[in-house]
């Protein structure tokens, strides 16, 4: 199953800090029109939360395009920017790394709350990042 | 500030409601705000009710612990109250503790512990 296998249901702007609410939103009330449990929610919409920051804050702005799949039952989000990129993947996923004097836990935390994570990047020519949970 | 957080001084304590939604700039205006108030009105504790949030991530996270941190400098213990179940199991998912602060169940649980 292929994130882009589902049907497109939502695309929200990452541009500014709240456009971040906004996307935590639409993942969140498709999951929960679909039945998913708090928990699920919570840790999917959580993931959601730190790479739609990671597009605004290191990725110069982007988009989210937020897709539905049936049988099994899932979503999923695809984050894109055409920032910098990520020059160390394996560092940036790893716990206590950040180039922004924050924790450095947000791209490894949302890797381990989604139950599909994948990053594409490429140096200077930006980052996609996909993430899928079962509901 | 923005209509994002509430803040009260009752009994020596500084209560402050985070609504739902915070931006990442209305968190970071609470954290000057508060750090202000615990001074200016010599409070002896700071209760966050996080009751509201549905999502915490590492960025909220930090600032909540960031808002322990100083407040224990300026001699005033901090409590988070109202967490809600999913959000400490993604909190702990995450790798983050509050170690900084106090939890409690509510508010009144925390103003209880602080009588004691």
């Amino acid at each position: 199953m292929m994130p882009t296998d589902g049907v497109l249901v939502g695309v929200c702007a990452l541009i500014r800090d709240r456009d971040v609410i906004h996307v935590r939103r639409m993942a969140g009330r498709e999951m929960e029109r679909r039945g998913a449990r708090a928990g699920q929610k919570t840790r999917f919409v959580t993931a959601v939360s730190e790479i739609a920051r990671n597009v605004i804050m290191h990725g110069g702005g982007g988009e989210a395009c937020i897709y539905m799949h049936s049988d099994p039952t899932a979503i999923s989000v695809v984050c894109i920017d055409n920032g910098p990129g990520i020059a160390d993947l394996d560092a940036a996923l790893r716990d206590g790394f950040s180039t922004a004097g924050s924790m450095g836990r947000g791209l490894g935390g949302a890797q381990r709350l989604a139950d599909v994570f994948d990053v594409v990047t490429e140096y200077g020519r930006g980052t996609r990042v996909t993430m899928m949970a079962r509901i | 500030m923005s209509a994002a957080s509430a803040i009260y001084f009752v009994e020596g304590v500084l209560l402050v409601a985070i609504q739902e939604d915070i931006s990442d700039t209305d968190i970071l205006d609470l954290q000057e705000a508060l750090s202000e108030r615990v001074v200016a009105d010599a409070a002896r504790a700071v209760v966050m009710d996080i009751s509201a949030l549905e999502i915490v991530d590492t960025f909220v996270g930090r600032i909540l612990a960031q808002l322990a941190g100083v407040s224990k400098l300026l001699d005033a213990q901090t409590y988070v109250v109202g967490m809600r179940p999913a959000v400490a199991m993604t909190l702990v998912e995450l790798g983050m503790d509050l170690s900084e602060s106090k939890t409690a169940l509510s508010l009144t649980h925390a103003l209880r512990d602080l009588r004691a």
